[in-house]
């Protein structure tokens, strides 16, 4: 059932245990380290703490504690198999589709612990919406793809409603002109970029308070990246996004604050801008310059 | 010789070839001054004489064996008296067989007035033998010293092997192609034959199936009514309770452990339904026809009788012995495993990320299968499905063993049918001539069964095929 | 933006309990399935198992047998054809009189019929003609076979209606309570079910014949069937181009595996019997046959192991200048040949279970003979299953049950073999 995810983290893992340079043999082998820059913020949204995340026995996060604030972009970076992506999965309790993954730690969305085993996923996800990394409409049409949400959560009581939510989403989304003539078409049949957005569509359209981006631009070419890129912007304003990305331009572009993952450990927290310019640490130097990734 | 000395004969002089054939490659190469300037390794040399000499002398050797006896029988047509050279083609070939009896030292049938037609066919017999030992003789050496004298440094023997050795794997796959068309070939035939006697829209539309009855007593060749609705009615009956029973079971099954059940529980539980697909079908039959027909027999006759006794008006429900339900239900239990596996197949071929994109919006588990999974699926469920339809069709021993041979119009389930393989074996099990419509009959129910399951295939293996490519 | 997050989550909330009620229902329907196919197994299984353990056994009768030369009507112990044509069933009718001290006619006629006096007769023929010197003119004691309403009345003393009773006069009962009290009436393992062929009498039926003629069947089948479906692997895989032709004979490679097991008997019956005058009931034809059946399956898993061989061995190979043919003979046939064989083992154990064909070829015809070899007339073990089925005594019912199970056996023993060839030979690459 998972084997995507399962291959994806044993990939994680065999990273983990590669050296990257000699920095990374002497921060693996310290028992204890601290996240410098700012991890924290007065209005957080979600806020996490003492994060650990094991697969059966490997251990993919160390140990992560930060904040996100309301209606802010942090982005994460780091190289590969540093546990950006796991983090970000936890927050909607995706993980929970993986057997061997274990999460320890407290999330809380505004006041509530959503990593509580008795906490029913189904409501969580509709507040705390994920946008994945390879674009993946159903195989409907447009319009039902993003009427999918709605529907299952009882947001429409009629048809009408339905609609409307349909074409707000597919507005925010900057879709809409392109799709409203073809909205019962198939929504494989679009291009790379187009199935993104609609994704993103799809995710609004349940009216989420948090939106998880897992590289949201990887699969996608320059200029469909630059219209997401504007879309995440705009969407700033009524939603709080957290998103994974490889590209640290991305990432300078659409954050207000970034997180740096090394090998499971979240190094540096700070404002965007700050990272970029002049990094806390001296690994997020060494990264954001290339000599590493 | 007999055959089979005779075949000793070809393997001694295949063996010898190959021998020869390497040591003359041998010393060709110690001439040369090693080996390496041969063209091929000796080895090769060899195998290519020997499969000179083995061809073309395995072939006559078959040929002829084939042959020699149809050559001989209308041969000693001639020497018959004129009365019983005019006999009808079957009674006249009865006659020759008793004749042959005679010649191989059994007298059967007091065929002894024909001793000299006997004794002549085992003259003739020992002719062909021998003309058959001696050319083969020639033909081992002839071959066997031919391949011999090709053995040349510049010879390119393993090319020559390698070309055979392509061509008969060739001819093993091609089988499969021969199998096809053989079966077309001999249901094709005997259908036609019967279809001359009785007319096709007879077979396809009539109500009436009592192929043991003689109900036209003057017309030649027929020997009862040939309707087979009923008995495609059976089989859909049948079939649509296994189906009833197979499918949500299966589908459910496979959904369960593929998108429910812990890696533990499907380790356990996946061979221990495959088990139900092991067991053979006269076990289903057996089980069907002394357990289930009996428990339902009994367990819905009681419960005829209270709905009666609570006033409402059913009466003891009548139910056969054999009746279609038991047969029906066994068959779906059989069928499970089959559905259940070949949807599992299809639905663990959903990429993830369908999954991870409903389950991201807040889908619950049973909302994922069923909006997304399973549509997406569905083509790929509808392919399994197809398949295993045409299983319940071309089912036999369940049916056989525990359904009656009366043919019935009925959708009745608790009511006795019969099914199209129940007629096919019954018109077939023990002696028959190839003449009668009876036995023609199951041939025709043949063809019907043939086209479907076949047609039935195709489609489901297709829709799979398009299925899998979706998502490669 | 302040409210409708929050209008949303209410609503969410509005249905969420119905949606979990979903969840559940679904979730048990799933789990019901799985419930009603292992319970299928279990009941199919303890079902067949209670049945079948019964056909192994028989009650026999603890007799002393006078063998004196008046009674067996032999005049020269050294002649074979008199040993053979004695009057074993006079001694044995003696005894049983003796045995129950039964004085009249009528009596007599009672006690006769309480004894397979047939299939004792054999036992004690048996004897002789080992050693008809020693034995003759002296008392022997043999089990002899009781008769097969009294085995199926002692096998289900307890059960409710008392099966069978009715066939018994109230002399009869009092005989056989009072011989199995005395201990001389015994229910023992019947061994000749192993080791004779089929008969007109149940309680001297055996499986033997069955077996070999089985046995005979998969020899013909996995000789045929193994070179044949292997070497079309090869071809489809290492060697067939992509064109019209290759697709044909996949197309019907795949179809082939789903046609019903009758059409193939069909095919034998016309091609093979009519066409060919091969002789009817041998394990050879029926060999044929199932080899064209088995032979999809066989390709098919040969193929999946064919392709599991990694490339790079075959490069590995190519470029040391080998040709095709050495490639493939020297190195993924080897490599490929756990697959393929445990493909062949799976394929064979369909065949062993497989009946349909063989009905249409005569397999089904009663054959007491023990075949010896793969052109004489034989049974199969399925055939003799529906045989005895077929049969409407009493007695071969049981022997069916028991049949079913010799048979689960073999499947089993083959089926294991499989798995156990996967796990052991089989590489991981």
């Amino acid at each position: 059932m998972n084997t995507n995810v399962m291959t994806e983290t044993a990939g994680d893992i065999v990273a983990e245990n590669k050296p990257v340079t000699a920095d990374t043999i002497a921060e693996q082998n310290a028992d204890a380290y601290e996240t410098v820059g700012n991890a924290f913020c007065d209005q957080a949204k979600m806020s996490m703490r003492n994060v650990n995340v094991f697969y059966d026995e490997k251990q993919a996060i160390y140990d992560v504690n930060l904040d996100i604030g309301t209606n802010e972009v942090v982005a994460m970076i780091g190289p590969s198999g540093c546990g950006k992506s796991t983090f970000l999965r936890c927050l909607n309790r995706m993980n929970d589709t993986i057997d061997i993954c274990r999460v320890e730690g407290q999330f809380y969305l505004e006041d509530q612990d959503i990593n509580d085993k008795k906490m029913d996923v189904v409501p969580l996800r509709a507040r705390v919406g994920m946008v994945f990394q390879k674009p993946n409409p159903f195989p409907k049409s447009i319009y039902d793809n993003v009427a999918y949400g709605p529907r299952i959560h009882g947001l429409a009581d009629r048809r009408s409603d339905l609609d409307e939510i349909v074409e707000n989403s597919l507005q925010k989304a900057g879709l809409w002109a392109e799709v409203k003539d073809r909205l019962h078409q198939p929504g494989t049949g679009l291009s790379g970029g187009q199935q993104q957005r609609l994704c993103i569509a799809r995710t609004i359209a349940v009216s989420p308070e948090v939106i998880l981006m897992d590289e949201p631009c990887s699969a996608l070419d320059p200029i469909a990246t630059a219209k997401i890129e504007e879309l995440i912007d705009e969407l700033s304003q009524n939603y709080t996004i957290a998103i994974v990305t490889h590209s640290m331009q991305q990432a300078a572009r659409v954050s207000h604050r970034t997180a740096y993952f090394h090998l499971g450990k979240l190094i540096e927290v700070n404002e965007t801008e700050k990272v970029f310019t002049n990094p806390d640490h001296e690994l997020t130097e060494a990264y954001i310059t290339g000599r590493f990734g | 010789m007999s055959v089979s000395s005779l075949f000793v004969l070809i393997i001694l002089g295949v063996v010898a070839a190959f021998y020869f054939s390497r040591t003359r490659s041998l010393n060709l190469a110690r001439g040369l001054g090693g080996i390496k300037n041969l063209h091929s390794l000796p080895v090769y040399y060899g195998i290519q004489a020997a499969l000179w000499c083995a061809l073309p002398c395995i072939l006559l050797l078959c040929v002829w064996t084939i042959f020699d006896d149809a050559i001989i029988r209308s041969m000693v047509v001639q020497y018959l008296p004129a009365e019983q050279q005019n006999l009808p083609k079957a009674e006249q070939a009865l006659l020759l067989s008793s004749i042959e009896n005679l010649a191989n030292g059994v007298n059967l049938s007091n065929a002894g007035q024909f001793q000299d037609i006997a004794d002549r066919i085992n003259s003739l017999r020992s002719i062909s033998n021998m003309a058959l030992t001696v050319l083969l003789f020639c033909a081992i050496i002839a071959t066997g010293a031919w391949g011999w004298f090709k053995v040349k440094p510049q010879y390119r023997a393993r090319n020559g092997v390698e070309r055979v050795f392509m061509l008969s794997l060739l001819g093993c796959s091609t089988l499969a192609i021969f199998t096809t068309v053989g079966i077309v070939f001999s249901v094709l035939f005997e259908s036609i034959r019967f279809f001359n006697i009785v007319p096709v829209h007879e077979f396809v539309l009539g109500t009436q199936w009592s192929p043991q009855l003689s109900i036209r007593e003057d017309q030649v060749g027929s020997s009862g009514a040939f309707g087979a609705v009923p008995l495609f009615t059976g089989t859909l009956l049948i079939s649509t309770i296994a189906m009833i029973v197979a499918v949500p079971t299966g589908l459910m099954t496979a959904i369960y452990l593929s998108e429910y059940a812990s890696s533990r529980v499907r380790l356990v539980v996946k061979p221990l339904l495959e088990i139900l697909a092991g067991i053979p079908t006269v076990v289903y039959g057996f089980f069907a026809a002394l357990t289930i027909a009996p428990m339902i027999k009994s367990g819905l006759h009681g419960l005829g009788f209270d709905l009666a006794f609570l006033g409402v008006s059913f009466g003891p429900l009548e139910v056969s012995g054999e009746s279609a339900l038991a047969a029906g239900l066994v068959m779906g239990v059989m069928i499970i495993p089959f559905v259940s596996s070949l949807s599992d197949d299809v639905i663990n071929a959903v990429p993830q990320s369908l999954r991870d994109g409903a389950y991201g919006l807040g889908s619950t588990q049973s909302e994922t299968m069923k909006n997304v999974i399973f549509p997406a699926a569905l083509p790929g469920i509808v392919g399994a499905i197809l398949l295993a339809v045409s299983r319940a069709i071309g089912e036999t021993m369940i049916v056989v063993m525990a359904v009656g041979t009366a043919a019935r119009l009925t959708f009745n389930p608790l009511e006795s049918v019969t099914t199209v393989t129940v007629q096919m074996t019954t018109l077939l099990i023990g002696d028959h001539e190839f003449d009668s419509a009876k036995t023609l009959a199951a041939f025709a129910l043949g063809l019907v069964l043939f086209i479907i399951t076949l047609g039935l295939n195709f489609f489901a293996l297709r829709i799979v095929k398009k299925y899998r490519e979706q998502y490669d | 933006m302040t409210d409708k997050p929050l209008k949303t989550i209410d609503r969410v909330n509005r249905t969420l309990g119905k949606r979990h009620r979903a969840e559940k229902r679904f979730r048990l329907y799933g789990m019901l399935s799985i419930g009603f196919g292992l319970l299928c197994v279990l009941f199919l299984f303890t079902n067949i198992i209670g049945k079948g353990l019964n056909g192994f056994t028989y009650h026999f009768l603890e007799l002393q047998v006078e063998l004196d030369r008046e009674t067996l009507e032999i005049t020269d112990i050294t002649n074979e054809n008199q040993i053979l044509a004695a009057n074993y069933s006079g001694v044995v009718k003696r005894s049983v009189y003796e045995f129950f001290e039964a004085q009249g006619r009528k009596n007599k006629a009672s006690a006769r019929k309480l004894i397979a006096t047939e299939g004792t007769g054999y036992i004690l023929q048996g004897r002789l003609k080992e050693n008809a010197e020693d034995l003759v003119d002296t008392q022997t004691t043999v089990w002899a076979l009781v008769d097969d309403k009294v085995d199926f009345y002692l096998k289900r003393l307890g059960d409710p209606g008392e099966p069978g009773k009715h066939e018994f006069n109230e002399q009869q009962l009092q005989w056989i309570h009072e011989a199995v009290e005395a201990g001389k009436l015994k229910r023992k393992i019947n061994w000749a079910f192993f080791n004779a062929g089929d008969s007109a009498h149940s309680e001297e039926a055996g499986i033997r014949g069955a077996v070999m003629g089985s046995f005979y069947l998969l020899l013909v089948t996995f000789c045929l069937s193994f070179p044949i479906g292997v070497s079309a692997a090869i071809y489809l895989e290492e060697y067939a181009p992509k064109n019209k032709w290759t697709d044909l004979i996949e197309v019907n490679i795949n179809n082939l595996a789903a046609v019903p097991s009758i059409i193939f008997g069909l095919l034998g019956l016309a091609i093979f019997l009519a066409f060919f005058g091969l002789p009817r009931s041998t394990p050879l034809v029926g060999g044929f046959v199932l080899s064209l059946m088995t032979l999809p399956t066989i390709i098919i898993s040969s193929r999946a192991a064919i392709k599991a061989v990694p490339p790079s061995i075959r490069q590995a190979a190519y470029g040391l200048g080998a040709s095709k043919m050495q490639v493939t003979l020297h190195h993924v046939l080897p490599l490929a040949m756990p697959g393929m064989l445990t493909g062949t083992i799976i394929g064979l154990a369909q065949a062993l279970g497989e009946s349909a064909p063989l009905l249409m070829i005569g397999m089904a015809a009663f054959i007491p003979e023990i075949p010896a070899g793969v052109t004489d007339p034989a049974t199969a073990l399925p055939m003799q299953i529906f045989q005895w089925f077929r049969n409407a005594d009493a007695g071969f019912n049981e022997k069916a049950s028991a049949a079913i199970l010799i048979l689960l056996v073999f499947l089993i023993i083959m089926n294991a073999l499989a798995v156990w060839a996967r796990r052991r030979l089989e590489r991981r690459w």
